[in-house]
């Protein structure tokens, strides 16, 4: 194993007043894919809400260590730049702000260094062209009147300009058709080459994974992790299910 | 100082807020007598017209109450209003000229590095008087002509003046037009002749520094037909902890395929009672714009009206408003249709924060002789906090049936998931908020001038800072 980049330890976590997640273990090295499968509603979003440090997620116990720091109280916007990224399941759209200008102060604030405009234009044209994305939508107000697809992969567009070191991706899978898989899959596999990214890919289809090296597999069921192997849990429990 | 109004980050309160001693200043008693008004008639110069325009409109500011809808003006105690405050100082045309105390506090707002730049023209006034007018010669070449009021009314377009002053807001319109007919000094006389079209902006700029006191200037535009002309104006006071006023008129005359930019920005100070009263007429196929951001004042009315008069006539108005702590603004805009397919198109903006409130209050009246008119009006308000409150009060009053008629009104708040969203980008939660609330803003930041666009973004950078628990 790859040195340790996230620890989670016997993790609890409440919304309002309900127990989400009970006793979540997962430990993630630098470099590693791991992949968070199970039935819906079954708390796999929250375990990645939880860990990004959204305010409507109590931590009741447990703990989260992210390079050797516990960060479990930190604020979101600290946790983004240790180095955190969460691919929202459904972006918010912003008016008024238009996609490249948001990245962009983005990067500005995790450096807290202006950024020259030119080479970030240069790349963001190189990253759009990767994502098949049209070149307009850099102008265009964030996620407002995107389509799902185009949404998405917004996303990995942030991801790949923004490059955290751990990205947890929340069903960026779903909703998409068979090219749009195909283009987003590509992003990440672009993602765990170009930075050497770890990933926590939540996901309860297998689409996404087809053309992705996986470490590891998780299991949830009732917010516990029930079962952890290899990539080739994947195939058991396409063939099983998840009991 | 540049630098302080480009970079958000430098900017703060002190670059409106500094004020300079009125020591010297010349200055009426307080309250408002029929002496003092003749006094100023006198002081002024006025034509005979002029002193009786100011003691009818004395008489109707007597007889008139105050406005009983909208907010609570109670406390602005009129007898203690100082209506004529003026710096000894005679009006310049050489920036070297002015007075140094006063062309530091300008140089302060930015004036008149702005005219250097992008400007044709620039007014100035402080309290009561213009103290700097220039126009480009290019320009003036052209036949436009701007100047004070003052002048104007002893100058070639004298008769003009006395058919238009206060015939578009005449003085028994309310209260504080009358005490505007009454006491009103200084501001702008703008000609722009006809098929003349002025490519870059005319600018002027209000400063009321004095404690206490009434600015009261006049605007009268004329653009005649098929002339073309965008006007700005920009108002800042400093703060004090006595009530000032501010019962301006402006008065906008728009003829046969004419256009009128007319863009504010209005910066006083939140001790001040902005009761401010704006008016255009447009004749066939001409059209008004206007662009209004409201910041400061503590309480505003300001509905600019449009009189669609002529057939194929039209109004844009763009405006939004900021209200914080202490601070009650009810603001909106007016169109009556007159001529044939007529059109209007109204889109506001309304932010509140801290206690603030923000009243949007529109109003249309389509007469039966405006077939085939069009009118949207669309306002949307954010809200952001538990205390802060918005309201919009829309009227329609359409008589004909043949007229096309939209409303669309939108309140909303912050919600925690977008916040959310940018922080988990690596923003700072002010930053993040700071961000929505200038996208909110956006579409209305495009239509001002550039530089009064950055200065927009930094008030609601200022007015967001500490906004956050």
């Amino acid at each position: 194993m790859n040195s340790e980049l996230l620890t989670v330890k016997d993790l609890n976590v409440r919304v309002e007043d309900k127990e989400i997640l009970n006793d979540v273990n997962i430990t993630i090295g630098e470099g590693e894919t791991h992949v968070l499968m199970g039935p819906n509603g079954t708390g796999k979003s929250t375990l990645g809400y939880a860990l990004m440090g959204s305010p409507k997620y109590e931590i009741t116990g447990g703990s989260i260590v992210f390079e050797g720091k516990d960060i479990t109280g930190e604020s979101v916007n600290e946790r983004a730049k240790s180095g955190l990224f969460l691919s929202f399941q459904n972006p918010i759209e912003v008016p008024g702000v238009s996609l490249s200008s948001f990245i962009r102060s983005a990067l500005e604030q995790r450096s807290g260094q202006r950024i020259k405009l030119w080479e970030f234009k240069k790349k963001l044209k190189a990253t759009m062209e990767l994502l098949n994305m049209d070149e307009e939508y850099a102008d265009r107000d964030l996620n407002v009147g995107f389509s799902g697809g185009e949404k998405k992969k917004a996303e990995i567009l942030q991801l790949l300009m923004l490059e955290p070191k751990l990205a947890i991706l929340d069903e960026t899978d779903s909703g998409l058709d068979v090219d749009a898989v195909k283009t987003v899959s590509a992003g990440i596999s672009e993602y765990q080459k170009r930075c050497n990214g770890s990933l926590l890919i939540i996901t309860h289809s297998t689409r996404i994974l087809e053309s992705l090296k996986v470490d590891k597999t998780h299991v949830m069921v009732d917010g516990s992790i029930v079962k952890t192997g290899g990539p080739g849990l994947v195939d058991e429990i396409n063939e099983h299910g998840f009991v | 100082m540049e630098e302080n109004k480009t970079y958000v980050q430098d900017i703060d309160r002190s670059l409106y807020d500094f004020r300079n001693e009125d020591a010297d200043a010349y200055r009426f008693e307080d309250g408002l007598t029929e002496e003092i008004v003749l006094q100023l008639s006198e002081e002024k110069n006025d034509p005979d017209w002029m002193r009786e325009l100011r003691l009818r409109s004395l008489k109707l500011y007597n007889e008139i109450n105050v406005p009983d809808w909208g907010p609570s003006i109670e406390g602005l105690d009129i007898d203690h209003i100082a209506t004529y405050v003026r710096k000894n100082t005679k009006m310049a045309d050489n920036w070297d000229a002015v007075p140094e105390e006063i062309k530091d506090t300008f140089e302060k707002l930015g004036i008149p590095q702005a005219e250097r730049k992008s400007l044709a023209g620039v007014g100035a006034q402080y309290d009561s008087e213009l103290v700097y007018h220039n126009v480009r010669d290019d320009v003036a070449k052209q036949g436009v002509i701007y100047s004070d009021i003052e002048s104007a009314l002893r100058g070639e377009y004298a008769q003009l003046i006395r058919d238009k002053f206060m015939h578009l807001i005449p003085p028994d319109d309310h209260k504080f037009a009358a005490l505007h007919g009454a006491v009103w000094s200084g501001g702008s006389f703008v000609y722009v002749p006809k098929g003349v079209k002025v490519d870059i902006p005319l600018q002027s700029y209000f400063r009321l520094n004095a404690k206490g006191a009434g600015q009261f200037e006049h605007t009268l535009i004329i653009v005649e037909e098929g002339a073309d002309l965008h006007f700005i104006e920009g108002c800042s006071a400093p703060k004090y902890n006595v009530a000032n006023l501010h019962a301006g008129c402006v008065e906008l005359y728009v003829g046969k395929n004419a256009r009128l930019r007319y863009s504010t920005i209005e910066n006083w100070s939140k001790n001040m009672y902005n009761l401010n009263s704006k008016r255009a007429i447009v004749e066939e196929g001409g059209r008004i714009e206007w662009v209004s951001g409201s910041f400061g004042s503590h309480i505003s009315y300001l509905y600019p009206m449009s009189i669609l008069k002529g057939d194929d006539s039209q109004m844009e108005f763009t405006g939004i408003s900021f209200a914080g702590t202490d601070q009650n603004l009810d603001t909106g805009a007016k169109v009556v249709y007159i001529g044939r397919n007529t059109s209007s198109y109204m889109n506001t903006k309304s932010i509140s924060k801290g206690g603030g409130v923000c009243t949007f209050r529109s109003s249309v009246v389509v007469n039966r002789s405006a077939e085939n008119s069009r009118t949207s009006v669309s306002c949307e308000s954010l809200m952001l906090d538990d205390i802060s409150r918005s309201d919009t009060i829309p009227a329609m009053d359409i008589r004909t049936s043949k007229a096309d008629v939209g409303h669309e009104a939108q309140i909303g708040k912050i919600s925690d998931e977008a916040v959310f969203y940018l922080m988990s980008r690596g923003m700072s939660e002010e930053d993040a908020r700071a961000l929505i609330v200038s996208g909110f803003a956006d579409n209305v930041s495009k239509e001002l001038p550039l530089e009064y666009a950055i200065e927009m973004n930094n008030l609601i950078r200022l007015e967001m800072k500490g906004s956050i628990g």
